[in-house]
Formats: structure tokens, C-alpha cells, sequence
């Protein structure tokens, strides 16, 4: 029998080398001998005692040797050759819902070029439906979420649109009769929503402090970038309208960290001018980014060299959030916190997100979609709220999307973070939501191997930090 | 483990599984030496008390009365739950027993 390389991804850390293991997630750190036994198995596959014996003629005693062997092994950094394959877990079959995205209208006052729900490449086939939810759905779709949580202890609702709050009215009647039906259930309900910040009222922020809504809004980053495709119909850029609405929100409503979203476009890639103005200057608690989810030859889509150009540019906002880290401070750029988040779990997903799992989304007139990004498409139609999920619709979803129908990922390091990417995004560049997101895989792996180097350095240098992980949800 | 230090929650799960394997399977074999394959002796692996074969593959003593199961539990299984045990507190508790299927009688109860 040889022993040979399982799977894992090799990193260093402030000088310490670490092995990232896949498929199982675990983040371990290698003292030299385990060190120098992997680099000699990394040259070829050895026998165990021809192995033993190389690391005892390098100097270390032989129970060590025997031991690190063992470890390495146990812990499935090297395997018997032909060894084990292991599958990657079924979700249960039963698999109770967390989180259900409303969408409490698909109209919305702004007409943002990228947009992928009136876009080019927009997915929803909304003609003749309602335009804005009514009481009766929204009931239902409460109802739903109780029916389809059950087991758990918590749910969650996120508003969204459309523009959430051209909708106001319907979303304060949700949060009555779901506080209601939380109550009946014995269930904790909390809340959030997406909104363009466009419409935000002094009674409106004062009813989301006062109910501890969370609200993320969308916006681009200073005046001259957002305002290129955050447009109203006219033309007319969005960034002055929002921005005294957004510092009112930020002033008043202290209950939950309020974040901005930002899309990145074809010109609108300065991430770092970006981040220091929705966080410095406006005074956002944390700032996420996401590439436009497009076809490729649109105009506003970013091209390879653009990614790569913003890529470097996350680097150096991940640098800054480690050292701010290492500080015990937060910093505020959302995207690591939340691979760190799964970093921490060793998270190994069958599934690239919770869609059609713990999470899905529900339409103005019902119809239930795999997530918010399917609303209102009628081939993604997972069920109607009235009458619940259609078993076979999401277990045809959730076949399609399984880790181990990708035939491209199973060869890739970053595939327990990753498993293949979004739904939509793969929807929108190969017309299939099973389809591996070929385009950014070079991204995920630069990406997934600075947040390990950088989750190794808080590990080693302050390790307490990471508490901040112990109860976040990943994502 | 000694040589990998468990850096997140799976690698601390990792480690936690792996310990709980250690010791496994070498209860009734010697410390430090090579793993050999083992064999549970008694009850467990022969046909006892007789149906078909005995202990020892004879078919002479083939449906012996009930007490002998007694008996085959005390010499050719340490089982300790049925009879006294013989090793230590009752090594004479057969000794007037020479032929089980004759002089069963003669085993007696304990008071320990």
C-alpha cells in the first residue's frame, strides 16, 4: 500500500503553513514534521514505513514520526492510494425553511440599467400578475413560513422588491400578523430589507428602529459612479436623493448595523474609493460588493482584466480588515467577514446557496421561486403559497445544483465555499441553474485562498477575534 | 493530535472524531505490541452447548441437559454474568464435578 495526497489546499499564515482540507472544510495548522512529511508524499506516493523511515532519517523519533503519520492520515491529509471517496452529504429530505424573501412588488421608482429583474437579462416573465402584493398572499406566505419552519426555533423575513417600500403599507401589516403567528407557534421572528434608500421617510426609519428591521441599501458608492446607472426613468442620477434619506436612516436607526450593497460595473470598479466613501463619508457599518450579474457582452459588464483589476483592490480592502482584526476592531468590508464566517464553520456545501432549501422566495402574486433573483419567472416556479411547495419542481432544483452533478468542480480546492456559484448568475450566463460558474473561477480560488491566509493570521495572532464567528450564520 | 493543531470548528470536530476512535478495538490486546488479528474465545463463536457439534467438534455429547450450559460458561468462557467466576473467587466451585452430564448435580449455588 502507498500513501498519497488527498485533497486540501497548502497556505500560508504570518509564516506558518496550514492545510485547508477538502472536501471536509477543516483548517489545520502543520508543525514542521507534518510539514516535511506532506512535501515528501506531494513528490511521490510513499510506503508508510519507507515513509517513517524518511522522516526518522531526517532526525525525528520514531514514535513522533509514527504519530504525525497517523495524524495526517486520521485527519485525511494523505490517504491509502485509491483510498476513500467521499460523497458529499444529501440535504434532508425534510429540510425546514429559515428564511422567506418577499417581494412585496416588482415595480420600482429607479430604472438602474443593470437591473436583473427589468434588465437584458432579466428572468421574470411578469405579465399579468399583480404588480403589488395583497393581504391575502402576504397571509399566505406568512402562513407557509410557519408550515415549512417547523422544528426550528426562529424564522426570518426579508423584504424585498421591486423597490420594498413602494410597498410600506403591506410590509407593517406582515410584521403584525407574523408577530402574531410567531407568538401562536412558540417561534422568534426577526426582519430585513433591501431598499434604494430613494423613498425612506422620518416615520418610515423610525418604524424599522423601532422594530429592529435590518436594512441593507443599494447604492454604488460617491455621486459620479452611482449615479452612471442608479437612475431614475428620466435619466436623472439617484445619489442626491439618497443620501441625506441614508444619513437620517444612519442617525436614527441604531437597533441593527445598517449595510450598503454595491454593484460593480464596467466603470465602476474604484471598490477602494467606493468602500472609504459609503463607510467613511456616509457612515455605513459594513459594505458589500458583487460584480453585475449579466451576459457577457453587455456593456456594462466587467471584462477578465476589470476583475482582475478589482480583485487586487479587495486584496488590499482584506488587508486592511486583517489588521484592523488583529486590532480587535471591525472593519466593515462584509465580503470577508462572510467567507471568514464560512471559513470558520468549515462549511462543505452540497449546494452553493441555501435556494429552494432554507431559503425561498415568494412573488406579488404568490408564486413561489427558488430565491428574490426568480421572482416572478414562471420556468423557475417552485409552487404557489396557497398551496405550498411542489416536492418534484424542488427536488428537479436542488438535482440540478447538487456538487456532485458538476462535473468541472470536482477537481477544484475551493468547491466546500463555493459548489459552483449562484443559481442565477449560471442561469443568466449558460440558461442553466445547474451549470458550474466557469467565468469566475480563478476569482473564487484567489479569493478563498487570501481569506484563509488571512482567517490563518487572525488564528495565529488573535485567535479571540474569531468569536465574532462562533454564532454568525453562514451565509 | 499532536502534529496538526485543529484551526477551525470542522478541524475541531475533526480531531474530536479521531479521538473518540483512539483505543478502539485493542482491549483484549497488549499495550505496545504489534496488532494482531483477534480471536474471542467461548460461547460466542462455538456451537454451545451442542446442538450439532461441541466445543471441540465432537458430536458424542450431543444433547446433554440444560445444567451443562452452566458449565461451558464457567471453563471455556470467562463470562462472568451466569457462574462464578473460577479464576479468582471459586476455583474449586466444579471440583466435584468430573462429568457434567453426570454429576451436575453436585455444582452447587454461591453466596458470595
Amino acid at each position: 500500500m502507498q500513501l498519497q495526497v488527498a485533497e486540501f489546499h497548502q497556505f500560508e499564515a504570518g509564516g506558518n503553513p496550514f492545510l485547508y482540507l477538502v472536501p471536509s472544510g477543516g483548517i489545520f495548522a502543520m508543525d514542521a514534521l507534518s510539514q516535511k512529511a506532506v512535501a515528501l508524499v506531494q513528490e511521490h506516493p510513499q510506503d508508510p514505513l519507507a515513509l517513517l523511515e524518511a522522516l526518522v532519517a531526517g532526525g525525528a523519533a520514531r514514535e513522533d514520526a509514527k504519530e504525525c503519520v497517523e495524524d495526517l492520515v486520521s485527519a485525511r491529509a494523505l490517504r491509502p492510494e485509491g483510498g476513500w471517496q467521499d460523497a458529499v452529504e444529501e440535504p434532508p429530505a425534510n429540510f425546514p425553511l429559515q428564511t422567506l424573501v418577499i417581494n412585496l412588488t416588482n415595480q420600482c421608482n429607479l430604472s438602474c440599467q443593470y437591473c436583473y429583474e427589468f434588465g437584458e437579462d432579466k428572468v421574470a416573465t411578469p405579465e399579468g400578475k399583480p404588480k403589488f402584493m395583497e393581504i391575502e398572499t402576504a397571509k399566505q406566505s406568512v402562513d407557509f413560513l410557519f408550515k415549512q419552519s417547523q422544528g426550528r426555533r426562529a424564522a426570518h423575513i426579508t423584504f424585498f422588491g421591486g423597490e420594498t417600500l413602494m410597498n410600506f403599507p403591506m410590509l407593517k401589516q406582515i410584521v403584525d400578523y407574523s408577530r402574531e403567528q410567531a407568538r401562536e407557534h412558540g417561534m422568534y421572528i426577526d426582519y430585513s430589507l433591501t431598499t434604494n434608500g430613494t423613498l425612506l421617510r422620518p416615520d418610515i426609519i423610525e418604524y424599522l428602529a423601532e422594530n429592529a428591521i435590518g436594512v441593507t441599501v443599494s447604492m454604488d458608492g460617491p455621486k459620479e459612479l452611482n449615479d452612471k446607472l442608479r437612475v431614475f426613468s428620466n435619466g436623472k442620477g439617484s445619489y442626491d436623493t439618497i443620501v441625506p434619506k441614508v444619513r437620517e436612516l444612519l442617525a436614527k436607526h441604531k437597533s441593527r448595523p445598517i449595510a450598503a450593497r454595491v454593484t460593480l460595473t464596467n466603470g465602476v470598479t474604484d471598490v477602494i474609493r467606493i468602500f472609504r466613501h459609503l463607510k467613511d463619508d456616509i457612515g455605513f457599518h459594513e459594505v458589500g460588493f458583487a460584480p453585475v450579474t449579466t451576459s457577457p457582452d453587455r456593456l456594462y459588464a466587467i471584462g477578465p482584466s476589470g476583475l482582475d483589476d478589482v480583485l487586487a483592490q479587495f486584496e488590499q480592502l482584506a488587508y486592511e480588515y486583517r489588521d484592523a482584526a488583529l486590532r480587535n476592531e471591525l472593519h466593515g468590508f462584509s465580503n470577508v467577514s462572510d467567507t471568514l464566517a464560512e471559513l470558520h464553520q468549515g462549511i462543505s456545501k452540497s449546494h452553493p446557496c441555501g435556494a429552494g432549501l432554507g431559503l425561498l422566495g415568494v412573488g406579488p402574486s404568490g408564486d413561489i421561486s427558488p430565491c428574490h433573483r426568480f421572482v416572478d419567472s414562471d420556468e423557475h416556479k417552485l409552487g404557489h403559497v396557497s398551496e405550498g411547495l411542489d416536492p418534484e419542481m424542488q427536488k428537479a432544483f436542488l438535482g440540478t445544483g447538487h456538487i456532485n452533478t458538476k462535473y468541472d468542480c470536482q477537481t477544484c480546492w475551493a468547491r466546500p465555499v463555493c459548489a459552483g456559484g449562484c443559481y442565477h448568475e449560471a442561469f443568466v450566463r449558460y440558461g442553466d441553474t445547474g451549470h458550474a460558474n466557469l467565468h469566475y473561477c480563478d476569482w473564487i480560488r484567489g479569493w478563498t485562498d487570501l481569506c484563509l491566509r488571512i482567517y490563518g493570521e487572525i488564528a495565529t495572532h488573535n485567535p479571540g477575534f474569531l468569536n465574532h464567528f462562533e454564532q454568525r450564520k453562514a451565509a | 493530535m499532536k502534529h496538526l493543531r485543529a484551526i477551525n470548528k470542522k478541524a475541531r470536530r475533526i480531531e474530536d472524531f479521531v479521538a473518540s476512535t483512539e483505543g478502539d478495538f485493542v482491549a483484549l490486546q497488549q499495550n505496545n505490541a504489534a496488532q494482531r488479528p483477534h480471536y474471542p474465545m467461548g460461547c460466542s463463536i462455538v456451537f454451545s452447548p451442542g446442538w450439532e457439534v461441541d466445543s471441540t467438534g465432537g458430536t458424542a455429547g450431543l444433547c446433554q441437559p440444560v445444567e451443562r450450559d452452566l458449565y461451558d460458561c464457567y471453563i471455556s468462557c470467562y463470562w462472568p454474568a451466569q457462574v462464578p467466576d473460577h479464576l479468582n473467587n471459586y476455583p474449586d466451585w466444579t471440583s466435584k464435578c468430573a462429568t457434567a452430564t453426570k454429576d451436575w448435580r453436585n455444582i452447587d449455588l454461591v453466596f458470595p
